[in-house]
Parts: structure tokens; sequence; C-alpha cells
């Protein structure tokens, strides 16, 4: 966990310090080849974050013989990079930039999707069409009103409206297409969604104009049409960029889970290949630092091994022949030679995704604020206009042509421009927000959702503690043991010594070395034999059982020294819960490790409420339970184990040092070392629901004063252009103010 | 009210005109990477011969 987070955030913007985990997987399975001979790879790149990012990486690469081009998109934090093949190693690539200080994985081309954003080109296509012919319609109609005191003929006027015509029905037919197609889909299953109010107001109010234009009447509606249709469209871009920007994060998140494999071949010869081309019964190498692919049976070798992901015990453990590994575990000192016992897709991690996508389709259901008030909107609009056509031919003994210009009228004017803007206008500056602060927001209603919700859930390792052991008694052990054991120390991986590394800070290290795994190290300092390891084999004789992690430190002869590790709590975390409970939300602590530290760290954080010692099964159970309770629940995680349950919450948030599936299932992914970011994150999403609401409150209330004025035939072209507009701009001008509200305080 | 006849169709030309390079922008994929524009106009490109003959 530990390289993971620190190889992210050493990147940007000087990054000159290395990453910590030399390791970066062997890409070569995910190279493309194309027709001309030149190599393509794609990667995801983690923490590049500006231009001095770009420079650095598309610099290095193409210093690199051979390189042909490298691009990298930093919205998408997608790179690239072309070469002619064979002219360099695929590993060369990758290795280049985890010496720049960024984190690389390789896109896997099977597993990906159609990339280019055609749905927001086509989006953005219409958008223009429809300004355009807003644009220049308006200037003919405002002549026409102008005009309407008499200086302008009737026959200038015919020709100002045959010339808008021709100017808005191949716009609307062209940009109106996102609408039809939506509304004619709906119709055809049988229902109704916001489309088919705003296709049939378009239509009708297009047939009307050109009627009206046919016999030189006075009123074309030809602006409202198209105008409706822009800033509608504005809307639907919008939303569709935040999608989009959700959906890419998401999609380089999923992508990691293209792992590669070391796979053993029977004339000896180790090969790289994608983990998807690992069979049972094949044998793998995992070398210090891999994560094991699949899930397999130790055939040779001894090593600790980092299970914290998958169970969320924060202590390695140590693992030697006949073992079973799970895949997603960490190899940390030596080499191990392994039997595959089941493929990728029957391994722990994809059980894990699995439980993901079964806790995602329940999320999918999830109706948004915006839709929940079409579903009430659409059949009020669609009667009050039947209401208006009924009540003018029968009521008011009007002809037929005033009857339906009236209804045309109701249609235009309640058409949803200002809903079909009030939701993505505030998401979008609140997202905007969010990522200045560091985090991602990777699914368009994850802010309304998390706005709902009334418990938060954490995970321990990781999440409430920083996840890694640090050194809790160096005050006590002398500095000059302190630095013989930290030379010592650094010539290992194991975190115990890495914590030893972190307490010192720069230094030399041990001459000679030797790991034994599930021991310590070995090694020769001044000429003296010294041990950094277990009680027993260092020789310390009284082994004091109170439940802490230790490891013990002897020079030559001298007594063995205790060192004692914990796992700290962030130093915001108590606050952050205070901050969570005064706003009215509750708390709680789902751990997978012991009973013991999970009550210390329940305990300084202030949570009252938590359990221990639970598999990612019964994380879901619980939050299930708490579900058939009524209860909507946040979880906040960030090992493998808690994966499923992030996906299974009615929200989700994880830290940017979590595993790779946890942030993949996750809602939101914050950066940094503090807890802080999560009641920032709650805030904003009350904020912006708040303001959502708002928004529809404006438009409601636009609604109210324009439907009379509709339904008894005041409106004219004019009034319906001014109250389109001005409702949409009230809109997203209240959106906007969210963000000044934000600078000012 | 003649003059109307060659002026709505100049507008008309020039609305097209700024549409027709709209289109264009959005076809050569000039919004595909927003925010990576934003940042690349502080990159020296003539740094390295590299980039200008790449790009």
């Amino acid at each position: 966990m530990t390289t993971i987070s620190v190889a992210e955030i050493d990147g940007c913007p000087s990054g000159l310090e290395p990453p910590s985990s030399a390791s970066s997987p062997d890409p070569s399975p995910f190279v493309k080849y194309q027709d001309d001979g030149a190599a393509q790879l794609e990667l995801a790149v983690f923490g590049a974050k500006c231009a001095g990012c770009i420079s650095k990486i598309e610099g290095g690469l193409n210093a690199i013989q051979g390189v042909k081009s490298s691009r990298l998109n930093l919205t998408t934090g997608k790179l690239v990079v072309t070469w002619q093949g064979g002219a360099i190693s695929p590993k060369r690539i990758t290795d280049t930039i985890a010496s720049l200080g960024y984190r690389s994985k390789a896109f896997d081309p099977e597993a990906q999707s159609a990339d280019k954003d055609e749905e927001g080109r086509f989006l953005l296509r219409c958008m223009a069409v429809a300004g355009f012919a807003t644009a220049n319609i308006m200037l003919l109609s405002i002549a026409v009103w102008a005009g309407h005191e008499g200086e302008m003929g009737p026959a200038t006027r015919s020709m100002m409206h045959w010339v808008s015509a021709i100017i808005a029905l191949p716009a609307a037919a062209f940009a109106g297409r996102p609408f039809f197609r939506s509304a004619y889909s709906a119709l055809k299953v049988g229902r109704a969604n916001m489309d088919v109010p705003i296709s049939l107001a378009v239509i009708l109010a297009l047939s009307l104009s050109v009627y009206e234009a046919l016999n030189h009447g006075r009123d074309a509606y030809f602006d409202a049409a198209v105008m409706l249709l822009f800033f509608l469209l504005i809307g639907r871009w919008l939303d569709h960029r935040l999608r989009a920007r959700a959906h890419a994060a998401a999609q380089s998140l999923l992508n990691l889970q293209s792992t590669t494999a070391n796979r053993l071949n029977d004339d000896g010869v180790v090969e790289s290949v994608s983990a998807r081309a690992i069979s049972p019964g094949e044998r793998i190498i995992l070398w210090p630092g891999d994560r094991a692919p699949v899930n397999a049976t130790i055939d040779a070798g001894a090593s600790s091994v980092d299970i914290s992901l998958v169970t969320g015990e924060s202590e390695p453990v140590r693992l030697s022949g006949g073992d079973k590994i799970f895949a997603g575990v960490l190899n940390l000192s030596d080499k191990l030679t392994a039997t595959a016992t089941a493929t990728v897709n029957d391994s722990l991690v994809a059980e894990l995704a699995r439980l993901i996508e079964a806790g995602e389709q329940g999320r999918s259901k999830y109706t948004r604020l915006a839709d929940r008030a079409a579903a009430l909107y659409v059949p009020l609009v669609h009667s009050l206009a039947l209401a208006t056509l009924l009540g003018w031919l029968f009521i008011g003994d009007a002809n037929l042509r005033v009857a339906v210009m009236n209804a045309v009228a109701v249609l235009i004017i309640t058409c949803p421009c200002a809903l079909g803007l009030a939701a993505p206008a505030v998401q979008i500056v609140a997202t905007g927000k969010l990522f200045k602060a560091g985090v991602l927001v990777k699914s368009g209603d994850a802010l309304e959702r998390l706005a709902e919700v009334d418990e938060f859930v954490f995970d321990k390792t990781g999440t409430l503690t920083h996840g890694r052991l640090t050194l809790s008694n160096a005050r006590k052990i002398t500095p000059e043991t302190l630095r013989y054991a930290a030379m010592l120390a650094r010539t290992s991986r194991h975190p115990l010594a890495r914590a030893v590394v972190d307490a010192v800070g720069p230094g030399g290290a041990a001459a000679t070395s030797l790991e034994f795994a599930g021991l310590g190290i070995e090694g020769e300092i001044n000429g003296l034999r010294a041990r950094f390891g277990r009680a027993d084999w260092v020789g310390a004789e009284a082994t004091i059982d109170d439940g802490v992690s230790d490891a013990w430190f002897r020079l030559g002869d001298d007594a063995p020294v205790r060192f004692t590790f914990e796992d700290r709590i962030r130093d915001d975390a108590a606050e952050t819960i205070a901050t969570l409970k005064a706003h009215g939300v509750g708390a709680a602590m789902l751990s997978g490790d012991r009973e013991g530290p999970a009550r210390r760290v329940a305990k300084l954080a202030g949570l009252g409420n938590w359990r221990a010692e639970m598999s990612p099964a019964e994380k879901i159970r619980e939050l299930d339970k708490k579900a058939a309770d009524g209860a909507r629940v946040a979880m906040v995680g960030d090992g493998l184990n808690d994966a499923p349950a992030l996906a299974a919450a009615h929200a989700s948030l994880s830290p940017g040092s979590a595993a790779d599936a946890s942030q993949a299932a996750a809602d939101f992914v914050y950066q940094g070392d503090g807890l802080g970011a999560v009641s920032i994150i709650y805030d904003v999403a009350k904020q912006s629901r708040r303001r959502v609401i708002q928004n529809f409150g404006f438009a409601a209330l636009y609604n109210m004063c324009a439907i009379p004025l509709a339904v008894f035939g005041f409106v004219t072209p004019l009034i319906a252009a001014l109250a389109m507009s001005g409702s949409s701009i009230i809109v997203t001008l209240n959106a906007l103010r969210m963000q000044i509200g934000e600078t000012q305080s | 009210m003649t003059a109307l006849i060659f002026l709505i169709p100049i507008a008309l030309v020039l609305g097209i005109a700024g549409l027709a390079a709209f289109i264009w922008t959005v076809k050569s994929g000039q919004y595909d990477d927003l925010d990576g524009a934003a940042e690349r106009i502080l990159l020296d490109d003539d740094d390295s011969e590299n980039n200008g003959a790449k790009d």
C-alpha cells in the first residue's frame, strides 16, 4: 500500500523523487502491432496533472531512440506511445515513466470499448448547429417583433418568416436528433420520458409556424423551437461531459486489473504474459514486489507476503511451499515459484469483481432527482396542453387555429429548459470544485446519492489509519541502535524494516545483508553480525506477548533491543468523524482486522459502533442489514476486501492509496494523507443537492407565472423567448453562485 | 427594405462559415483533452527538435 501511495504523489509537478517501487510490470502482452510494422501501446498514467508532467513524460519518451510519437491526454490520463516495432522493448517505456516518478499501467486493448467520445462530438455538433440557427433566427425575429407597430409590411414579415423557416427546419432536424431518438425509443416501449414533451413541443411549434407563414400570419415560433433545442443541448452536453470524465476515470482504474504474469514454461524460460493467459496447472514466478495474478499454491521458496489488500490484516505473513496464495497478495521478500490453481476469472480478485458488479447493478437502478422530477412533470404538462386545447375549443368557442396555437404555446413555455440545465450545471460546478481539492468524482449521480446518506461506515486499515506500520517506541531506543538498525533495514522491503527507515530518515545501508523469510535480516555492521527480526531468531529470551507487532535488533553480543510498531490513526480521523456527527449522520467501523487493534482505533476515532474480523461477504451483509432497516449508508474503504462493500453501498469513497479494485468500485477517490476530504465531499454533496432543489424551485416558480399566461392565450413568441432564456440564465447563475460563494468564504 | 436582399444572405454566409469552422474543430479532436490544451500552452516546444517534427 505504501508503495502505491508514494508513487502516486511524487510525480507532479516537480516529482523528482523516484517511486519507491521500482518494479513496473512488463506491458508486452498489451502492445498492438499495426500493419506497417509500427507498435502502439496505450497506458493509463497516474499522477500527471500539469504542463510539467506533459513535457516530462512526452519529452522523456521522445528522447528514446525509435519512439515515433507519444501523446498524453491530461483529461483522461491516457498516454499513447507508438514506435517502430522491435526497435525497443515495451518494458523500456514503462520503466522510463516509472523513473520519471509516475505510475503507469497498460490498457488491455481486448477489454477496451471504443474510447473515442463519439457521443460527445455528436452533441457538440448538434449544439453548434442549434446555436447558429438560434442566433440567426433571432436577428430576423427581433426585426419582426420591432415591426409589429406597423413599420413592417405583411409581405416583408412573411419573407422573414420564410427565411427563418429555411434555417430552422433543417437545423431542428439535425440538432433535434438526440431528443427525437430518445423520445422514439421511450414511446416504442410504451413509456414517456422528458424527451417526449420536448420533441412534441419542437415539432408542433415548427409545424404551426410553417402554417402561420403559409397564411401570412403574425406569430411564428421558429426562434423558440431552435432556442429550446440550443439550451437543452447545452445541458445535455454538460451532463455528458461529466459522465464521460467519470467514465474515463472508472475505466482506467478497471483496466488496472489487466495485470501481467511471469509464466515459467516447461523449457525453463520465463515469459511475460497477460494474466488472463494463465491456466490452472501452469507455473508462475513471483518476484519480490509482484502481486499474485491468480490463485496459486507455492511450489518452492518461502517469503513474507503482504495480504492486507485481501483481508485488511496489517501484518505480513510468512508463506512457504504448499501454502495457498490468493490473487492480489503482494510478495515482499523472496522469489516464489507457484502453480496456478485457477484462472483469473475464477480467482479471488474476479470473485470480488463479481460482487462489485452485483453491487453496481443495484446502484444503477437509482433514479436521479431530475428524472424523478420529469416523471411528475411530463403527464402534468401534457394534460395541461390538452386541457388548453379543449378549453379554447369548447368553452372559449375559439376556432381550431387559435386553440392549437394556445396549446402549443403551453407546450413551449412549459418545456423543461431550466429543468434540463438545473442539475447538470450544479453538478459541473461541484465536480470542478472537488477536482481542485484533489477529489475524483467517478459517477454522474454520486453527489446526489452521497447527499442522501444517513450513516458513514469506515474501514480501519488504510482508511482510519495510515495503513502502514510505524515505529512507536523510537524514543526509548538509543540513537546509535536506531542508526544501526536502519542500516540493516534499508536492505529490505519488509513493512517493519521500512517503518524503521521511515522513522530514522536517509542514511547508509549495511554492506552485506541476507534476508531470511519469516525470520528477519542478517548483515554485517562494523565487522559485527547484526540481526533484525523475530525474537527467538535474534536471541531475545523474554518474549513479551502484549499483542503489539514487534521486531528485535541485536548487534554482535549486545543485549537485543525491542522495536514496537503500530498502525497509527490518521491525525484528522477523530475530527472528521466529529464533524460528520455534527451534521447529523452516523458513523461506524467495519474492520477485517483482529479485535484488539480494531478496538484501539475505534476508541481513538471516537466511534462507539464498530465490528472486527469481518470478511468481505460479512461486510456486505452488514450493509444490507442497515439498508433493510431503511438506512442509506456511505462506505469509506481502501482494501481489496472492501471493494464489494464499496460497490454495494449507497455511495462510496476511497483514498487514492487504495487497492485499484476499490478505487474502481468507489464513487469518489480522494488524494492526500488525511481523512478530512470525506467531510469536504459530504459538504459539497449537500450543498449541490440544495442548489439543485433551489433550481427546481426557480423552474417551478417560473412555470407558475408563465403557464396561466400561456393557457389564456397571452403568450406571444416574444414572451416565450424572454421567459425561456430568462429562466435558463437564472438557473445557470444560481449554479455558478456555488463557486463564487466558496471563494469569498 | 431592398437592402435585406443581400444583407440577410451575407449574415447567413458569415454564420455558416463560423459554424463550419466550429464543426471542423470538433472533428479534428480539439475538444477531446480540454485540460491538456490549457496546460500545453505553457510548454516551450522549441527546446527539442523531436517535438516540432511530430506534432
